[in-house]
């Protein structure tokens, strides 16, 4: 389970295929993270960040009712309680302290939901750097909440009217502009996505959530739980969760997008229904027709509507360790009402997936104990909600 | 043609014949196949000429080459298709350059394309994301066939990596002009010159300077640093236009 640092490799997945424009960046950037990951001094930086402005650790929730109501033990990671809303913040202001490190004169970052747009301006406003956020128009409308809190926030707004104008085209625009200004820009990746070392440092950045989860469980619980659910677009708060356990007898389970049904274009299940191929700078699995060009994907979440996933997934599904499944836009939604409703918590579109994912897994595991990655809050979806409740 | 030196090495060979080559560069497949067909054939006189497989996610190309492969695969158009069109020519006098992203070819798959791509004379291949230090598997299925697996280099390209570059590089070496994406506007003078010396004196083959290539008073000024130029989104802009692309290439002649 462990990986090549200097390739970046997860089984026969990842890689860094990139324009030569970029290797330059993306080595200078390998080398910093690996030594300022490891630097006392800007861990501690890091670490009083997360605790005095992210609000971090974040808290663990037993959910009694809803547990009694699916049949078993629920406890919910609440990463929507850290500040901006989701688990984005923990990369985001890890990311941006690394960009200060480097002396970036702009950072630029990429959105789906808004959750990681939303982050990366708040850590960038935190520490004063400019700050560009690439995000597609079908996106900025559906997320519309989102888009003014990052123009509070100071950054700007850059819209993505080309391709599908979600979240692969607004990553498509990020990469260009980073072609274009690769010696002055930092690029602040929001998944376990990309090229080395993307997908290595946003789960060093993110495990965080895992580590916190896997010690409250010992002192609530007194024991880990049998399975642990999280949902998976890129995979970020997926593999933030998953990673610390990996070594731990527990069922892993990441939830992807099953849209309305199972045909191509109309989920963006990428581990589900994909095959492997070569997206935004790694080898992972696509969503893609038989001459390999890239599907567009649907999803009522805009944070896991994208037709890749992290390289680290796809060796965690090749390797048979994580289970991977999916869960439709109304079964998500329906578990979303039911959090709601039995524990007063409105958990994001995408964090619901994961909801499904636990229920069923109680469904078939009666009396077991299962533990969700809760990854974000829910009132960005509010346009999207509203006449939706049962 | 390739001859029986292979493809890559006839392509260096006639790059690194008289006067400033001119190669212009062909979206595969647009406006339409038809069109498409008819424009290389037309500008077959050429020492070579490059021909562009339409990618969904083109991540180092501009507006222009973004518009262009969207039409294209709008219409159906695939590397399969555009490989049987290149074949019913019946021979193209250029020797021919494919330019893809690398999702295409994997998709493919190496075993069938490159005797397929050697089946339609192509000498050399451009894959934009693939750095030299992925590039093995591909490099070698390429080499079998003689068919040259292209480096690009960019003007952030350290002298140690120019100097790896340049001795990997088969069939040509393609100097990217500035740091941005197709079409783009290139930086006046000695920047790009003294770039482009640098690129040639650590190349073992030929340097071709692409990206924003668009008038002949560029292709003068760039013409003593380089062995030749690719000249892409001005050419398919002409193309879009329905204007004469054999025209346009000739007006770019020093």
């Amino acid at each position: 389970m462990t990986i090549t640092t200097e390739t970046g490799r997860y089984g026969r997945f990842g890689g860094r295929y990139v324009p030569e424009v970029l290797v330059p960046a993306l080595t200078r950037l390998e080398d910093t993270a690996s030594h300022l990951l490891g630097d006392p001094g800007f861990l501690t930086t890091y670490e009083a960040e997360l605790a005095t402005w992210v609000g971090r650790p974040t808290a663990l929730t037993r959910a009694g009712r809803l547990g009694e109501a699916w049949g078993g033990d629920l406890w919910l990671k609440r990463e929507d309680l850290a500040h901006t809303g989701a688990h984005k913040i923990n990369n985001a202001v890890g990311q941006a302290l690394l960009a200060r490190e480097m002396g970036a004169q702009r950072v630029i970052a990429e959105t789906g939901a808004g959750q990681h747009g939303v982050a990366t301006a708040a850590a960038c406003a935190r520490l004063g750097l400019d700050c560009t956020v690439y995000m597609g128009s079908v996106d900025m409308e559906r997320q519309a909440p989102n888009v003014e809190r990052m123009h509070i926030l100071g950054a700007k707004l850059a819209p993505v009217t080309g391709g599908d104008a979600t979240l692969r085209a607004a990553i498509n625009e990020a990469l260009r502009d980073w072609v274009t200004h690769p010696e002055t820009t930092y690029y602040l990746l929001g998944s376990a996505v990309g090229p080395h070392p993307y997908p290595w440092l946003v789960r060093e950045l993110q495990s965080v959530i895992g580590r916190e989860a896997r010690q409250q469980m010992m002192e609530r619980a007194g024991r880990l739980p049998d399975a642990a659910v999280a949902c998976v677009g890129g995979g970020s708060n997926a593999i933030g969760l998953f990673h610390p356990l990996l070594d731990d007898p527990i069922e892993l389970i990441g939830v992807e997008a099953g849209g309305t049904s199972s045909e191509l274009g109309r989920n963006a299940a990428t581990i589900g229904s994909g095959s492997p191929g070569v997206l935004h700078g790694s080898f992972s699995y696509l969503l893609q027709d038989e001459h390999g060009q890239i599907q567009e994907t649907h999803s009522v979440s805009a944070g896991l509507d994208y037709p890749g996933v992290g390289p680290e997934h796809a060796w965690l599904a090749e390797s048979g360790r994580v289970t991977y499944e999916s869960a439709t836009d109304d079964e998500a939604l329906s578990a979303l009402y039911e959090l709601g409703r039995h524990e007063g918590i409105l958990p994001a579109l995408e964090s619901s997936h994961a909801l499904v994912g636990a229920r069923r897994w109680l469904a078939d595991n009666p009396g077991s104990s299962v533990l969700v990655g809760l990854s974000g809050r829910g009132d960005k979806d509010i346009d999207i909600l509203r006449g939706l409740a049962p | 043609m390739s001859s029986r030196l292979g493809g890559a090495a006839a392509l260096e060979s006639r790059l690194r014949g008289p006067g400033t080559s001119i190669v212009p560069y062909l979206t595969g497949g647009y406006p339409t196949m038809a069109v498409f067909g008819e424009a290389l054939d037309a500008l077959s006189g050429s020492e070579a000429i490059e021909i562009g497989i339409p990618f969904s996610d083109p991540m180092a190309d501009g507006a222009t080459i973004q518009e262009s492969s969207r039409v294209a695969l709008e219409a159906g158009v695939s590397l399969d298709s555009i490989l049987t069109k290149i074949q019913s020519l019946g021979g193209v006098g250029s020797e021919l350059i494919v330019m893809s992203y690398l999702n295409p070819l994997m998709s493919f798959g190496y075993e069938d394309l490159l005797p397929r791509l050697a089946a339609c004379g192509v000498a050399a291949l451009v894959v934009p994301d693939l750095p030299l230090e992925e590039s093995g598997e591909l490099g070698a299925h390429s080499r079998e066939h003689g068919i040259g697996l292209v480096q690009l280099v960019s003007p952030v390209t350290s002298q140690e990596r120019l100097e790896m570059l340049g001795k990997a590089s088969e069939g040509f070496t393609y100097a990217v002009t500035m740091t941005g994406t197709t079409g783009g506007t290139i930086g006046g003078g000695e920047e790009v010159t003294g770039y482009l010396d640098r690129v040639r004196a650590s190349s073992r083959p030929p340097v071709l300077a692409g990206f924003g290539v668009r008038t002949a008073e560029q292709v003068r000024a760039l013409g003593p640093h380089c062995d030749g130029v690719i000249v892409g989104s001005a050419l398919v802009e002409v193309i879009a236009a329905g204007q004469d692309p054999v025209a346009f290439v000739a007006g770019l002649k020093p």
